[in-house]
Order: C-alpha cells, then sequence, then structure tokens
C-alpha cells in the first residue's frame, strides 16, 4: 500500500500511522450536549466503500493527512493535508 | 569549574568500509532548526540567503553547498546544517547540533546498500543530486540526502547511532558478498 | 540416465564442471547447470519422497517450483530447511539432500501402511473419526495425524544463516523471462522506461529453454540467451533471475523471492535469500504456463510426469527420465514430446492420444485411447491402455502425461479478481483489469504458440509504455512455432482404482466425488472437505482438475462452479526471508543515552524502556541482590546525592505568538499564567476524558516553552500535539519539535544537590536564582546548559541540561561528585521506590483506562478554559464516587510482601472476579520507612483509608491483607523538595 503525500510524493505505508476516521477532525463545541459528543468520540461507521480517514506521516513529514479510500477496492482517491482541510471548512 | 569533554555520536563506531562502500561520521558546526510563523517563509527565507547565501528549502530538497545547507526536515521546517545561525526573527529556531547522527555513505554500491534500509525510491532519475527526504531507515526515522552521484547523507537520531552503524554494517556486508558470489 | 552426446546442442548443463552431491547419504555426481530433480534423474533415481498421507512412492513429477512431490532437507543442525522442491535447488558441490516423511528409511517406510488403510483416510476423515472424546483431540490424535501425516522439520534451532529485505522500483515489472517476458522487457528498455525483469528460474528464457525449437532461425534458447545479454548491457533494466515474485499487493508493490546464495557451497556474508518489495507503476505478468496431469488409477507412481517436464529433462539436462517411455495427453504437447524422446534416441513404448480422430506422422506405437492404470512396485513397470479393442499392456518405466495447460495467473488473483473460463483452451484467463496497471501476455494469457507470446509480449509493452507516457518503437518479432493448440477436455479416466488429484496432499477423485456426496458442493467447501489444494503448492496441479470433477459431480459446469481464491505468496516463502532485517538487533532500534558506557563500565544491568535502555541499578563490590543495591540508592537520594540520567523522558520545544494558548488547550491546567523562568507539572488527557500523559513544562521566554513527556509516551504526544496543531487548531501560530535528543538531562536528587552543583557550576545558584519548579540557563565550563530545580523524588532536586555531545563527561563528573559526597548514581529500581514513596503516578497509574479524578487530580482540571478532554471527563460515570481510585497501600498480614497486578478485595471476602474491589498498580520496598508500600485503585479508594483490603495475586499465589493509606507516604507536606 502507498500513500501519496502532498509533501513528499508517494511512500510506503510502513512510513505512516493510522488514527481511524478523520471525524475526529470535527470537535464539536464543548456545549454541544453529550450526544454530539458521544457521535463524536465513540461512533463510527464501518462501510464497505469509501472512507475518509486519519493517517500520520510519522517516519517522514510529520504531516496529518485525510484519505479517501476505499474499504473494498483498497483505491485511494485523495490524499489532503488535515490543516488544508480544516482551513477550508473554517 | 569543570571541564566537560565532547563525544560525537559515532564515537567509536566510524569510519567504516566494506566493499566499495565507505561510512564516515560527518560533523556540523551547528544544526539548527527553522519553522517560519505564518505568513512570514519569504522573510526568513531571505534572512538565511543574507546568513548563509541558501533560500529556505521547498519540500523534499535541499539548498546551498557542504558545511553550509539547508535541508528540508518536514512540515514548515527545515534543518540548517553548518554555520551557527544568528536568531531570525519570524522563526521557530531549536539548537539540534546534538540531537543527530550524521554520516556519509559513499561508493558504487551505496544506493544499493540504501535499498537495504529504506522503502524510497532511489533510482538516480528520481532521487537526484540535491534531493532530500524524511523517511523510514531501517525502522528509524531519518532524513536522507542525495549529496553526490555515489553519495549520500543520512540522519537519525543521536540515540540510534549504534544500530544505524549496525545496519549500515550488515547491509554493506550483503551487497559486497553478493558482488563476490 | 544422462544421454551420451549432445542432445539439443548439449543442453544447459556443463559437462566439464562435475559436482558431487549427497541424498540420504549417498554420494552421486552431476553438473554444473543440472538441478537437484535433474541429478537425480541422470543417477536413476526415480524414488525420491513419501507422499503425504499415505506414505506412498513419489518421484518428481516436474521440472519447476509447481513441483509436489520432490520435497527435500537441505543440510543439518540448525541450518537445517525442510520442503525445498528438488527441481528448483541448484546444484553445487557438497550439497547434502535428505528426503522426507519416511521412517526409518524412504526406501522402507513404516507408516507406508496407512495406504493400507486407505479407505479410513478418505475425505474428512479426521472430521469423522476423532470427534470424541473431545480432550483426546489435543493430547492424542492431533499429535499422532501431525507425526504420520506431514512434510519435512525445521532444527527447532535459531538459524544463523543470513537473509534480507530489499525494495526497489521501476516503471515496468515483468514477470517471467520466456518469450512474452523477455520480448516485452526489451521493447520497454528500449523505449527508455526502468524494467524490472524478474524471473524464478536459474537461467532466463522459460519453456524456450526445455524445448527444441528454433526463434529467429536459430535455437530458441540461444535466441533468449542473445536477448538477455542485449538486456544486460542497459542501464536502465535489472534482471532478476532466481526472482519469484510471490505476491500482489496494493499501489503496484509486488513481492518477490530472491533465491541468492543457496546454489553456491560457501555464501560467504551473502543472504541466503532476499524478500524484495518492488514498486511498479506497470507490470507484466509473462509467467507462462503449468500443465495438468489426468487422473486415472494409480497415476502418481515414480515414474509418471508430466510431459512438458520430460522435454526439459532431456532437451536442457540431457536427462532421460526412463528408457523406454509412453506418452499420453489430449493436445500436441503429447506429440511434441514422443518427438523429442526419439530425437534424443530414446524408446518411446507408446504414443496415446485421447482426443477423438487422433493420429501421428511419428513411427511409434500409436494408440487411440486413454491410459487407465499403472503397475510397478517402487516406480513405474507397465502402463494399461483402454482402447476401443480393451485394455491393453505396455512395458514402460516412464510415462508422460498431458491434460492440457493452465496459465500461470496466480498472482492476478491476489487482489480478488476471478479468472474467466476460455472452452477453447479449456483452461481458466486472466481477465483485464483484475489488478490495477497489470497486463497478462503470452501463455500466461492462454496463447500457447511461441510466436503468440512474443508478439503479445511486444504488445503488452507497448500498451503500458503508452500508459508512462513513454514513446514505444514497435520491435521486430522473430519468426518462431505458431502450432495451433489443439485440446479435448480430459480430467479424469474412469476406473476403480484411486486416481490422483492433488499429490502434495494426497486427495484423489473420489474424496472429491465423496465431498459432493455429502454436499460439500461449493468449491471451497470441497477445497476444506477434502484439503485439495491446501498444500504447499497451492494446488497448482490439481486445483482445475479437481473443479472440473466437481463440477461433474455436481452437474454444472466449470465456470457455474467457480474457483477458489489464489493468494500470496505464488511460491512457498520461509519465514526467515518475510521477517528479514528484524532478526537480533534488527528487531527494532535501540537507544542509549550519553550515559551508556559509563553506565556499563559501573556494571549496570540494562532494562528497555520503550526503545531505550536504562539501568536497573548500579551494583556495589559485596551485594549480592538487586535489592541491596536498590535501597542503597534510595539512600543516596534521601540522604545525600543522587544521579539518574533523565534524557530518555520527552522534551518538546514549543514556540510562537499562541503557544500559551496551544498548551492551554492540550493540558488540563493553564499554562497562559506561567512565569517565564518556571516549570509547572501539567496534565494531559485524550479527548474521551481519560489521562494520556503527565510532564513538567518550562516557560523558557514570553512565546517559547519547553514540554516534557513520559519517556513512555513521547512518541505519542509528540504526534497528538502534531494532530492537534495541524488538524484541530491550525488557526494557532506555533511551532513545535522534539529536542529529546539535543539535551543529555540529569537528576541531581537530595539534600546535597545544590552543593554539587555549586561544586561545578560556573555561577553558583540559591533559592533565589533557583526557587522550587525555577528553571533558567547555566554554564559549565564554558557550556551553555539549563537547569530545572523540580523533583520527582520528593528531596531538593535539579535537573541539569547539557548539549548531548557532553553528557557522556558530564554524567561521570557528576557521579563521582556525587560519590564524593556520599551519594552516587541510581538506576530505574530506586526511582521507582522514590516516586511511589511520594505517590507521583507513572504509566503503571495513567495506563489509559483512569481519569484525573481517579488519581486524584481533578482539582487541576481548569474550570476556566476549553482543554481536550474537558467534555468528556466530566461525564457522570467518569466522576463517580465508586470508580476505582488511587490509593496508598502497605501490607499488615504475615506476608509482608506486596505485587503488582494483585487485585483487592474486601477483608474476609472471597477471592474471586465478583468481589472485586480494585487492583495494585505500582509497588516497592521502601529502605525509607522499612516496609513495602503500594499505589493501587479501590473503589472509593480515599474514602477508606485506615481500612483494611485483602490483596490476592491468583498469578504469583501470593495473598496478604494491606492497610489503606494516603498514597504520599513520606514528606506528604512536600517540604523537602522547597527547602
Ligand atoms: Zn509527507
Amino acid at each position: 500500500m502507498r500513500i501519496n503525500c502532498p509533501h513528499c510524493g508517494p511512500r510506503d505505508r510502513r512510513e505512516f500511522t493510522y488514527q481511524g476516521d478523520a471525524l475526529a477532525l470535527d470537535r464539536p463545541d464543548p456545549e454541544a450536549g453529550p450526544d454530539v459528543w458521544n457521535d463524536y468520540i465513540h461512533n463510527r461507521d464501518n462501510p464497505a466503500g469509501p472512507t475518509r480517514e486519519l493517517w500520520y506521516h510519522e517516519t517522514g513529514c510529520a504531516a496529518w493527512l485525510v484519505v479517501t479510500r476505499d474499504t473494498v477496492t483498497h483505491d485511494i482517491h485523495a490524499v489532503e493535508l488535515a490543516s488544508a482541510v480544516k482551513g477550508a471548512g473554517k | 569549574m569543570t571541564d566537560l569533554l565532547a563525544k560525537s555520536p559515532c564515537d567509536g563506531l566510524l569510519p567504516l568500509t566494506i566493499g566499495s562502500v565507505t561510512v564516515t561520521e560527518i560533523a556540523f558546526d551547528a544544526i539548527t532548526s527553522l519553522a517560519p510563523f505564518k505568513g512570514q517563509e519569504s522573510a526568513v527565507s531571505d534572512a538565511l540567503k543574507v546568513q548563509m547565501g541558501a533560500a529556505f528549502p521547498k519540500p523534499n530538497r535541499t539548498t546551498g553547498k557542504a558545511h553550509a545547507r539547508a535541508v528540508w526536515s518536514g512540515v514548515g521546517q527545515a534543518l540548517v546544517l553548518g554555520p551557527p545561525l544568528a536568531p531570525i526573527p519570524g522563526a521557530a529556531m531549536t539548537d539540534q547540533t546534538d540531537a543527530w547522527t550524521c554520516v556519509a555513505l559513499e561508493g558504487d554500491g551505496a544506493r544499493d546498500v540504501l535499498a537495504r534500509l529504506t522503502p524510497l525510491d532511489l533510482r538516480p532519475s528520481v532521487f537526484k543530486q540535491g534531493h532530500a527526504a524524511r523517511t523510514e531507515i531501517a525502522h528509524m526515522g531519518g532524513v536522507l540526502m542525495r549529496t553526490g552521484e555515489n553519495r549520500y547523507g543520512l540522519m537519525v537520531f543521536r540515540s540510534m547511532a549504534a544500530t544505524l552503524v549496525h545496519d549500515l554494517e550488515i547491509a554493506m556486508q550483503s551487497v559486497a558478498a553478493r558482488g563476490r558470489l | 540416465m544422462r544421454i551420451s552426446g549432445s542432445h539439443n546442442g548439449g543442453g544447459l548443463i556443463d559437462r566439464g564442471k562435475p559436482l558431487r552431491f549427497t541424498f540420504d547419504g549417498h554420494s552421486y555426481q552431476g553438473f554444473a547447470g543440472d538441478t537437484l530433480a535433474s541429478a537425480l534423474l541422470a543417477n536413476d533415481i526415480r524414488m525420491v519422497a513419501r507422499s503425504f498421507k499415505y506414505h506412498r512412492p513419489r518421484g518428481i513429477m516436474t521440472a519447476g517450483s509447481e513441483e509436489p512431490n520432490a520435497l527435500v532437507t537441505l543440510g543439518t543442525g540448525a541450518a537445517q530447511e525442510p520442503n525445498l522442491r528438488a527441481t528448483t535447488l541448484e546444484l553445487h558441490d557438497g550439497l547434502a539432500a535428505h528426503s522426507q516423511n519416511r521412517w526409518p528409511s524412504l526406501d522402507w517406510d513404516l507408516l507406508a501402511l496407512n495406504d493400507l488403510a486407505a479407505p479410513f483416510f478418505g475425505a474428512g476423515f479426521y472430521y469423522k473419526t476423532f470427534m470424541w472424546p473431545r480432550a483426546f483431540w489435543e493430547k492424542l490424535y492431533e499429535p499422532a495425524i501431525r507425526r504420520a501425516a506431514g512434510l519435512g522439520a525445521l532444527s527447532g534451532q535459531p538459524n544463523a544463516d543470513r537473509y534480507e529485505k530489499a525494495f526497489a522500483h521501476c516503471d515496468l515489472l515483468v514477470v517471467g523471462a520466456g518469450p512474452a517476458g523477455l520480448m516485452a522487457a526489451l521493447t520497454a528498455a528500449r523505449a527508455g522506461a526502468d524494467v524490472i525483469l524478474a524471473d524464478e528460474d536459474t537461467v532466463m528464457g522459460g519453456r524456450l529453454n526445455a524445448e527444441n525449437e528454433e526463434v529467429g532461425g536459430q535455437p530458441g534458447r540461444e535466441w533468449a540467451a542473445g536477448l538477455v545479454a542485449e538486456l544486460a548491457e542497459m542501464d536502465n533494466v535489472r534482471l532478476m533471475p532466481r526472482t519469484a515474485v510471490t505476491g500482489v499487493f496494493d499501489g503496484g508493490t509486488y513481492g518477490a523471492l530472491e533465491r541468492v546464495s543457496m546454489h553456491v557451497a560457501s555464501p560467504g556474508q551473502a543472504p541466503r535469500e532476499c524478500f524484495w518489495r518492488i514498486v511498479a507503476r506497470r507490470a507484466i505478468l509473462a509467467a507462462g504456463s503449468l500443465e495438468r496431469p489426468v487422473a486415472f488409477q494409480n497415476n502418481d507412481r515414480p515414474g509418471i510426469m508430466m510431459a512438458g517436464a520430460v522435454r526439459a529433462y532431456l532437451n536442457r539436462w540431457n536427462v532421460a527420465p526412463g528408457r523406454s517411455v509412453a506418452v499420453f495427453g489430449n493436445n500436441d504437447s503429447a506429440h511434441r514430446t514422443a518427438a523429442d524422446l526419439i530425437a534424443a534416441g530414446i524408446n518411446v513404448a507408446a504414443l496415446i492420444d485421447a482426443r477423438p480422430g487422433a493420429k501421428t506422422d511419428l513411427d511409434v506405437p500409436f494408440y487411440h485411447g486413454q491410459v487407465c492404470g499403472s503397475e510397478g512396485r517402487k516406480g513405474l513397470e507397465a502402463v494399461s491402455i483402454a482402447t476401443q479393442s480393451g485394455i491393453e499392456k505396455v512395458q514402460a518405466d516412464c510415462l508422460a502425461v498431458s491434460g492440457g495447460w493452465n496459465p500461470t495467473l496466480h498472482i492476478a488473483c491476489h487482489m480478488n479478481g476471478r479468472p474467466a473460463w476460455d472452452e477453447k483452451i479449456v483452461a481458466f484467463v486472466p481477465k483485464p483489469g483484475m489488478v490495477p496497471g497489470l497486463a497478462a501476455a503470452g501463455s500466461a494469457n492462454g496463447a500457447f504458440s511461441t510466436a503468440q507470446c512474443l508478439a503479445q509480449g511486444a504488445d503488452a509493452a507497448q500498451e503500458a509504455l503508452a500508459d508512462l507516457g513513454l514513446k514505444p518503437a514497435k520491435p521486430e518479432i522473430p519468426q518462431a512455432e505458431d502450432d495451433p493448440y489443439s485440446i479435448t477436455a480430459l480430467w479424469s479416466v474412469p476406473g476403480k482404482g484411486r486416481a490422483w488429484l492433488d499429490f502434495q496432499n494426497d486427495v484423489t477423485v473420489k474424496d472429491v466425488n465423496l465431498a459432493a456426496r455429502e454436499s460439500y458442493a461449493s468449491v471451497e467447501h470441497m477445497k476444506r472437505y477434502t484439503t485439495q489444494g491446501m498444500a504447499p503448492d497451492q494446488g497448482k496441479n490439481s486445483n482445475v482438475n479437481a473443479l472440473a470433477i466437481l463440477a461433474d459431480a455436481t452437474g454444472r459446469s466449470i465456470p457455474e462452479t467457480g474457483t477458489t481464491t489464489y493468494r500470496p505468496p505464488f511460491v512457498p516463502l520461509t519465514m526467515a526471508a518475510i521477517g528479514a532485517g528484524a532478526q537480533g538487533k534488527g528487531f527494532a532500534p535501540q537507544r542509549f543515552t550519553t550515559s551508556h558506557a559509563a553506565t556499563e563500565e559501573a556494571g549496570a544491568p540494562m532494562i528497555e524502556a520503550g526503545l531505550w535502555y536504562r539501568p536497573s541499578y548500579f551494583p556495589a563490590p559485596g551485594e549480592t541482590h538487586w535489592r541491596q543495591s536498590c535501597d542503597r540508592e534510595v539512600g543516596y537520594v534521601r540522604n545525600a546525592v543522587g544521579i539518574c540520567d533523565v534524557s530518555t523522558l520527552g522534551k518538546i520545544d514549543i514556540q510562537g505568538p499562541d503557544a500559551p494558548e496551544f498548551l492551554d488547550f492540550v493540558y488540563t491546567n493553564m499554562f497562559s499564567t506561567l512565569k517565564v523562568g518556571r516549570t509547572r507539572y501539567g496534565l494531559m488527557l485524550r479527548e474521551d476524558g481519560h489521562v494520556m500523559d503527565d510532564g513538567t513544562t518550562a516557560r523558557l521566554s514570553e512565546h517559547h516553552y519547553l514540554m516534557t513527556t513520559t519517556t513512555a509516551a513521547a512518541g505519542q504526544v509528540m504526534r497528538h500535539l502534531e494532530l492537534v496543531r495541524q488538524g484541530l487548531r491550525p488557526d494557532l501560530d506555533v511551532q513545535i519539535i522534539s529536542v529529546t535528543e539535543q539535551w543529555a538531562q540529569f537528576a541531581v536528587a537530595g539534600p546535597k544537590s545544590r552543593e554539587l552543583l555549586n561544586g561545578l557550576l560556573d555561577a553558583p545558584i540559591d533559592d533565589e536564582s533557583f526557587p522550587f519548579m525555577g528553571c533558567g540557563d547555566i554554564t559549565l565550563g564554558g557550556v551553555a546548559g539549563r537547569l530545572f530545580r523540580i523533583s520527582f523524588s520528593g528531596e531538593h532536586a535539579y535537573e541539569i541540561a547539557v548539549p548531548a555531545r557532553f553528557g557522556d563527561s558530564l554524567f561521570r563528573t557528576l557521579k563521582s561528585r556525587a560519590e564524593a559526597l556520599g551519594g552516587g548514581a541510581y538506576g530505574m529500581e530506586a526511582l521507582n521506590v522514590l516516586r511511589i514513596e511520594k505517590g507521583f503516578i507513572t504509566h503503571s497509574e495513567i495506563h489509559g483506562r483512569t481519569t484525573a479524578f481517579d488519581v486524584g487530580l481533578q482539582g487541576m482540571m481548569s474550570k476556566k478554559k476549553d482543554f481536550i478532554g474537558k467534555t468528556a471527563s466530566q461525564r457522570p460515570g467518569l466522576m463517580d464516587e465508586d470508580r476505582e481510585r488511587l490509593v496508598g497501600l502497605k501490607p499488615t498480614g504475615a506476608v509482608k510482601q506486596l505485587t503488582a497486578g494483585a487485585h483487592l478485595f474486601n477483608d474476609g471476602a472471597e477471592a474471586t472476579r465478583e468481589n472485586d474491589q480494585g487492583y495494585v498498580t505500582s509497588v516497592g520496598f521502601s529502605p525509607t520507612l522499612g516496609h513495602f508500600i503500594g499505589l493501587g485503585f479501590l473503589k472509593r479508594g480515599p474514602e477508606r483509608i485506615g481500612e483494611t483490603v485483602r490483596m490476592v495475586d491468583h498469578l504469583r499465589g501470593v495473598e496478604t491483607t494491606c492497610e489503606v493509606c494516603n498514597p504520599v507516604f513520606f514528606d506528604p507536606e512536600g517540604g523537602r523538595a522547597r527547602d
């Protein structure tokens, strides 16, 4: 498996660390209430198909990446910098 | 009062030559990390040019020359290898002079040795002179630079010097022994 | 036997280089260029193995990596390597091979009795037979079966051989160097692509090395050799002979096993094998095809071989596998074999063609029919031929069989792709797009003539080049054999006896039929019920045949029945090759502190803390137990001064206009209010409200902090801070970088710590310049360093940091000066006791399931700001008084010992899971207090101070009662650190 880091180019998966769904970037307001926080902390979909995942280029450039990946075909559709994804959302 | 003696990371471990490949330790006067704050990128690059004649490097690249080189070392960050830097406004700077094991790997088989240690694409047409990468070097996160036709600069954390030399030695032995088959 | 003279130009052996080798202790001679298999056949060794289940005599069946029978063990002792295929082992002088799965000898194998009990051992026999009593399975049946059924064995000793892993990158990977692969590689290389050409054989050329045919007007193998020589001269081509591509993985990554030095007697420091990870933008599968057998009664006797293998032994190795050879097939491969045998001067006893209307021009006894049986004790002596006029017996010591050819499409299926059934060639062929970027060419693609292979190789390369953006030049395709492929399906010949399908796992036609009768009609069920295709060869010789027989038995077509999945590896891989580079010191980096050498010189045993090596204790003369050393070292710190290397703690430099806000967000407590020149203890939570890490952070200037983390969590915290910085708060202007390795840092702890430092520093310090929790710059002999007045022991203490190059020197200086003051260096054991005495937590307590509330630090959670973990930490369940919360423990029972990991129960309660009240996390003997002390978590702990609880360690068999107490055992007011 290879991930095309926006900084470093295509790299072997052993340089990266996986950290679950990219939902983790959408931190709720402290006052959003228990249901919203419960969803944010604990509930994740497990789709057969495209997912958005957080990967850390740990032995590379130290960028956090949002990788859009298909769990069925293993195709990687997009690799974005978490900082850019977050910046665009704000 | 005391008199502290300095020891290099590879003290007693290098140099090492096996077959056509040699590893030597490189000592820099200083290694300084440089990370511009928001919006300060070009000002910091200009200041760096004034101080050492090299711009802030683009991702996967080095600027400058031997003993005065800036190497891209990650998101928004470079390591300046060579002269100690005067403070540059608009950038976070840290002294990293003692944090890294720096070695040069040189010789005909240098690329073959590295192919046993890193998943990086090392083809000469891809990883050219002046290129650099943050990558994995034998289980260690490191900095890899191509500084000549058959010469590479490797950096891993200081504490891992013995492991780096060990892993290089095994790979060098293997490459040399393959050549004798 | 070796053919005298030089059939087919002498083949690819060098008769000028004889080699000695042994098989089962007997010495034989072969030639350079031989495989073990060709050399054994040249020496008329026909029986080379006993079969897996029935211990039937078996001989060499193929000439390639698909060999099911001829598995041997090489070497003895630690170097013993089992289950190697004789057909791929290159002969070298002194090679020593042994047969397997026989006792006491190959010739006289006691377990051959299994064959007589065959009716008992049919498909699913162990599922049916060994069901009861249940306990017997593990203790009796399985060990017995494992002894009886099997392959070779490992020595059980550590293997001293070298193995390696390596990475390669290319534009185009060509898998297989037969006519298609060679043509593809040449076409791509001439266009300037970076090409890797990998072939599992020693000599590139594929079937051209095994056939007696011409390409471009010259012998095929010479044409191949010429082309290989041209490729070898090109800088953009890497030739990888002896390299089997074993698997296809995501992103164009291919696994490949190279046999590096198995073919030489003295490899020196060369690895035995290398496991390659090859990254290719495009790939061409030109792996050829595998000939398949026909099932008939007793079709597994030594001497019964694949027709293509017989030709390979004749043409490549000049070996006749028999003196009188019968040839049987359903396609032209049989006729070609007969012709080659005649050309080599070998008697053809019979040519049997199963196709309707078959005929031949060859001057041989010709039969239109089928071979229906064989005879011979430990090797073939005669075959029975069923024709329309009845059954005829013909004397033959070798039978060459061809049931047709299966494209070698295995790796194309590694990413879940399913092949298509091609009725014209009665075989599965790869479908385009099964693996992104991979195309099949030549006989791997179902094109069986040499001319078609050459053309398809060139075409596939041109398509790949277009994808790569390179300009392809149309290569000249040399003249070659272009006979049409004519085949009539034949899977098994009717008959009463057992007819083998899977030779490696001893599965017969009857087994498959039985599976169908017992409703294991899905191919996946049949496979598992009969074990067909589950041997190390993954059914290369049997899958299609077994599928066809299952289809027949269930009244379905082959495409309807489907096919099983091929998985990596294509050929068996040694664990040593997969794990290469990770043995011994290669397993993980070793991180040594700058005091490592001095610490080892002092005789301190090292313990691993993550990747770091830290001293356990520093033994003194006369001490016989680590506890004596530990007690002494605790005393140094409590009474004089102790020195400990704390460089392994993570140090993160944090700078920027928003650094204060950043720290306020990641820590539960406030850091924006910390004064410059001061240090504060901080607590970090995960977003789910549990403690992630703790440590002290110093404010070096207005916008510059230095955070410390625990040794264990340094990497995790760095990752977390980067996630916060990049992914949660990219609005903050802050830069972070690890400076862990820049500084050698030592704890100088104890009542005499300042006295020691003042003898060392260029300028003396006092309570004013360095108050408790103060920090600042210092110099030692002109070397600039940092000093922090922090304490993990509860004593008046400092941590002094200098650039790492001076670490060795400073540690030696500190140690000797401490010794002069009645102290010395201390290790992890003493450090642990000192912090337990003070109730300081480590990751034994903040182990991922505890909250700030649990460890009694709820007061550190600021109400004035948001921080990571704040919302979740306030959930009622995490603030419940009933939770297991931190307490101190001291033994009060007859047993004066505590053990970490023990569980706590109410006094007098039974020690059962239902009664569990908590557990012990850290223990140590406190020389300061004179008894064991411990930390642990107890339900409603802080409310139960003074209570007696029961401690039970089921694992170590230790039990006692303890008093619940304040976790701060020593100096609870904290005056000693401040004074
Ligand atoms: Zn990267």
